[in-house]
């Protein structure tokens, strides 16, 4: 197992693993790799906006290890779990170093998710790509409305960080820095987390 | 004193003002003032029920006066107990209002004491003031007055504004403080004190150990109006003031059913465990039923405001109306109406903004804050008043032990829930965090109130009771309430972050829900994203179409958050004239250019732009002000029932209407001049010399109007093409945001507006110079027309400079709609 593993398995226990682990199994149909097509059958995905882009995640390499760029076609649990690490909740007594550390792990997990080509810049057309993915399920919206939000968004951007520019200056996309100075008043590393106590594997809801 | 003394302050200023009459009709005027004087002089303060009095016994010498003519009939007379009520009312209102407004101009004094000492200070000044003038110290903080009057709208102002989404997020740990924290603090502080009671020595043996709960579950609460005033001031982190809020907040179910169910048992004297169930019971009941109350007549709210788009000036009447009915009913049910109050505003929010128009929820907005630090205030200083007014039986075992009580439970309570709650947390509560959450424990007005109802004859410790209470009170609001914010800065606790939400923050923030929500169904684990998510589609599909009118309940989040940035931008475009320097608050420095991923050549004018000098800025400033005012003030006359439309009222959809509507104001503009022009008149007739003028004016006004946009220097040639001058800072935001437009068009428009405006100050100039006596030869007539001409120059110059509207303007538009 990988220091990952080993790092989460510090604060969540055999038996959380072990329910993961069911539910692995549950969802692959007890094979030992994980496909798209077996996250996108997941019937309460289906109003979620940004579906496509969550299954993505699961199969972006960058998330898996931290060189490589690309997709893969099929995950095992190992690397399920490695996915999952990113909504682990901070310890209490983290020290500040290390809650830096997670603070920049779970930001650089989104931002991978909105740089799809992996050219570690996040381009207005990506931008505007998320915001049409969100504001996908929320009924018919003029596709103006949706570039216009995005184009302000990335204005914003620009101007936070790049403070006033020249006409003829340009603004190539928002960098991974960039993306953390604009993101840190939301306090990332306490809300992006999900409880993964007390999963009850015996009422989950299967997939199928 | 001060009250007896200012009422006599009408009369003399009336005097002064009227002294030509009053020295004519002065013996008159006394003869008829003798007896209003002696009635005025000794003001019955405190009972209404005396002051009616006094009005009939007014309203029978009114007849008196009436039916005897003969008798001197004053003309001026003083008759004080006619007003008595509504005047001092006023009187403190206006004290109130006036010490807090003197508290902020001395600035060191505030950053020192928090506004509640000094308005406590304030009050007892003036309870010491009415004492020392031998006058009987008006009862002020009565508990119907409190309840009623002074605390429904500082707890509307709380529940509107309640940030729901880390109240909901801590809802737990908020409910855990208030419920058992309470409880237990009212256990503790009441059986200790009954035992310190039974030492000997005391001399309190006589006091029996429910009154001793009562008193606990009085002094326990923490008090919300007391809590918000400090911590407004000592600008917490969110996380630490919604809890201590939402606990001072929620406690009051808890408060209203221990202090009933102690009031009664003390009666009766025993108490089973069949009461105790029963309590648990009537908890549920005050707890739940209070918000259930406040949610229907939220909802029913937010229905009303579907409809009141007609009638926009009383739009904000029911949000306030609505509120308070839910506060007198679950009051009248003995339920919690400060939850009902909390439910009613939080229900009705969401819905009622998306219904209302935008100066509505400013005044919402307005009023509330207004009349929630209005009541504080007289809160505060009532307490101060209602100190010196005693009666107080002091005993130092009794008070000093509460004290000391007070400050352990709360201690005690919070970290142990603490070390509960923080298994159960993700966010655990630091030792910094119990120790301010277990310090913000302040007591205030409620206790007071809530200890005076007590009946004098079941517990005739009541003084006693009351002056432990008020000792609390000070030592909480002074001790603590002012140690608090160097204790903040000394344990560097996180502050909050004042920043306005960007919208990036809002795009991530959504992302990050569904994204949780995403991960939670992979794994297969219903946990609270899930819930919230489904909790939210079916607002969306249900409710949202019940209660917000229009196709706005299709508008998701995400573009209604946008638009309102848009407008606030809008706004900030308009006050800070027109667009051309844009201010350093606004981060649009960049330009859709700048990272459109094509990049396209500039516009000439762009390019233009930054070379005009200071005077040019200026000017093209003034215009764009003084047209945004000028269709401010052209587009509806005035209404009792309307307000004055405002471009940027009501969203863009009115908006776009507008425009519209402006388009065709131009077009009947045009029809008009070309209506002008096309009589040929008679030379005689004053009237049709009139409107000859005017349209020779008017021509002229055209002509150079047609030789003003020629000049390729003029200031609002730059205008002439769209999305030049204005349109810049706005088209960032938006390529296709209306505003540019519109302001554009209004531009346009006013080359036509400024045309009327010269004809009306023409007609008017040729109404008052001419003397409809034709006398003098046609010769004269063209030299005055010269004239004019000549003037019309910088009339019309000013026309367009200046926003100044001339009255005339306004009177005469019989083509507005």
């Amino acid at each position: 197992m990988s220091s990952r593993t080993n790092r989460w398995r510090k604060t969540v226990s055999l038996e959380q693993i072990n329910n993961l682990n069911k539910r692995f199994r549950q969802l692959s149909s007890n094979k030992e790799t994980l496909s798209r097509e077996d996250l996108a059958s997941i019937p309460d995905l289906d109003n979620n906006p940004i579906r496509l882009q969550i299954i993505n995640a699961f199969f972006d390499k960058r998330n898996l290890s931290q060189s490589e760029v690309g997709i893969v076609q099929e995950i095992g649990f190992e690397e399920f779990l490695m996915v999952l690490t990113h909504f682990q909740p901070a310890a209490m007594d983290i020290t500040e170093d290390n809650r830096e550390k997670l603070r920049r792990t779970k930001l650089r997990f989104l931002f991978n998710m909105h740089d799809t080509d992996g050219n570690g810049i996040i381009t207005l057309e990506e931008y505007r790509q998320a915001v049409e993915e969100l504001l996908s399920k929320a009924g018919t919206i003029a596709p103006e409305t949706v570039k216009a939000i995005a184009d302000a968004a990335m204005l914003d951007v620009a101007s936070t960080t790049r403070g006033k520019m020249e006409p003829d200056e340009f603004y190539e996309g928002i960098t991974f820095e960039h993306f953390l100075q604009i993101l840190k008043t939301l306090d990332i590393e306490t809300t992006m987390h999900v409880r993964f106590l007390n999963l009850d594997t015996a009422n989950m809801r299967c997939g199928k | 004193m001060l009250v007896g003394a200012t009422s006599h302050s009408p009369t003399g200023s009336r005097g002064f003002m009227e002294r030509g009459f009053l020295l004519l009709v002065v013996l008159m005027f006394l003869e008829g003032t003798v007896f209003p004087l002696g009635a005025a002089s000794s003001p019955d303060i405190s009972a209404p029920d005396g002051a009616g009095g006094h009005e009939r016994n007014d309203d029978h010498r009114g007849i008196d006066n009436y039916t005897f003519p003969k008798k001197a009939f004053p003309v001026l007379s003083l008759d004080y107990g006619h007003i008595q009520m509504p005047f001092e009312i006023s009187l403190w209102v206006l004290l109130a209002s006036l010490m807090k407004l003197g508290f902020h101009l001395i600035p060191r004094l505030s950053g020192i004491v928090p506004e509640s000492c000094l308005l406590i200070v304030v009050g007892l000044l003036v309870g010491g003031l009415i004492k020392l003038a031998g006058e009987e110290v008006p009862p002020v903080l009565d508990s119907k007055l409190f309840f009623l009057c002074l605390l429904p709208p500082i707890i509307l102002d709380a529940g509107y504004f309640l940030p729901i989404r880390p109240f909901m997020e801590n809802i737990g740990t908020i409910l855990m403080f208030a419920v058992i924290g309470t409880l237990w603090n009212a256990f503790f502080v009441g059986g200790l004190l009954f035992a310190v009671c039974q030492i000997e020595g005391t001399h309190l043996s006589q006091v029996e150990l429910l009154p001793c709960l009562l008193f606990g579950s009085i002094i326990s609460a923490v008090d919300p109006v007391a809590v918000l005033a400090v911590f407004e001031e000592i600008h917490i982190n969110e996380l630490l003031h919604i809890l201590v809020f939402g606990e001072s907040l929620l406690n009051d179910a808890v408060t209203v059913v221990l202090y009933h169910l102690f009031e009664e048992y003390s009666g009766a004297g025993e108490v089973t465990l069949m009461d105790a169930f029963l309590g648990v019971i009537c908890f549920l009941i005050v707890s739940l039923g209070g918000v259930a109350v406040g949610a229907i007549y939220g909802i029913l709210a937010a229905f009303t405001s579907r409809f009141t788009s007609h009638t926009r000036v009383i739009e904000p009447l029911f949000v306030f109306v609505y509120s308070y009915m839910a506060y007198l009913s679950a009051e009248m049910f003995h339920l919690s109406g400060i939850m009902a109050l909390i439910a009613c505003g939080a229900v009705t929010r969401p819905y009622v903004e998306a219904n209302i128009s935008h100066k509505s929820h400013t005044t919402i907005k307005y009023f509330l804050k207004m009349w929630s630090s209005v009541s504080e205030t007289l809160i505060f200083i009532f307490l101060g008043v209602a100190t010196v007014a005693g009666p107080h039986a002091w005993n130092w075992t009794f008070v000093s032990v509460t004290v000391i009580l007070c400050l352990v439970s709360r201690v005690i309570g919070v970290v142990g829930l603490t070390f509960i709650i923080n298994k159960f947390r993700i966010v655990k509560l630091t030792t910094k965090d119990q120790f301010i959450v277990a310090y913000g424990g302040l007591r205030g007005a409620i206790a007071f109130s809530l200890g005076y109802l007590l009946d004098k004859d079941h517990f005739p410790m009541r003084t006693m009771f009351l002056t432990a209470i008020i000792t609390e009170i000070f030592f909480t609001v002074f001790v603590q309430g002012m140690t608090i914010k160097p204790l903040v800065d000394l344990l560097a606790v996180k502050k909050k972050q004042e920043a306005k939400r960007s919208i990036n923050e809002e795009i991530h923030t959504q992302f990050l829900d569904h994204l949780l929500t995403g991960i939670e169904d992979i794994c297969g684990h219903y946990g609270h994203h899930h819930w919230k998510d489904k909790l939210n589609r079916f607002n969306k599909k249900y409710i949202k179409k019940c209660l917000i009118a229009g196709e706005r309940y299709k508008e998701p989040q995400l573009i209604a958050f946008y638009h309102k940035m848009e407008f606030k931008q809008a706004i900030e475009l308009v006050e800070s004239g027109g667009g051309v320097k844009m201010p350093a608050a606004m981060p649009l420095q960049v330009s859709m250019q700048n990272i459109q991923p094509k990049k396209q050549p500039p516009m000439a004018a762009d390019r233009a732009l930054p070379q005009f000098t200071k005077n040019r800025e200026e000017e093209i400033r003034k215009i764009l002000r003084s047209n945004l005012q000028k269709t401010r003030q052209r587009l509806r006359s005035y209404n009792r029932h309307t307000l004055v439309a405002d471009p940027y009222e009501d969203g863009w959809s009115e908006y776009m209407l507008k425009k519209q509507r402006m388009i065709e104001l131009e077009k009947k503009m045009t029809q008009m001049s070309n209506y002008l022009t096309v009589p040929a008149a008679p030379s005689d007739s004053p009237t049709m010399r009139r409107a000859r003028l005017a349209s020779g004016c008017d021509f002229k006004a055209e002509n150079k109007g047609a030789k003003v946009s020629s000049d390729p220097n003029a200031f609002y040639t730059i205008k002439a093409p769209p999305g030049n001058v204005p349109t810049i800072q706005v088209e960032l935001a938006s390529p296709q945001s209306p505003d540019s437009v519109n302001l554009v068009d209004e531009f346009s428009k006013k080359g036509g507006s400024s045309q009327k405006n010269t004809d009306d100050r023409k007609e008017e100039q040729g109404r008052m110079m001419k003397p409809p006596s034709a006398g003098k030869g046609g010769k004269g007539e063209e030299e005055e027309e010269e004239e004019e001409g000549e003037n019309k120059n910088p009339g019309l110059l000013r026309c367009l400079s200046d926003p100044g509207p001339s009255n005339e303007d306004e009177e005469d538009e019989p083509f507005l709609p």
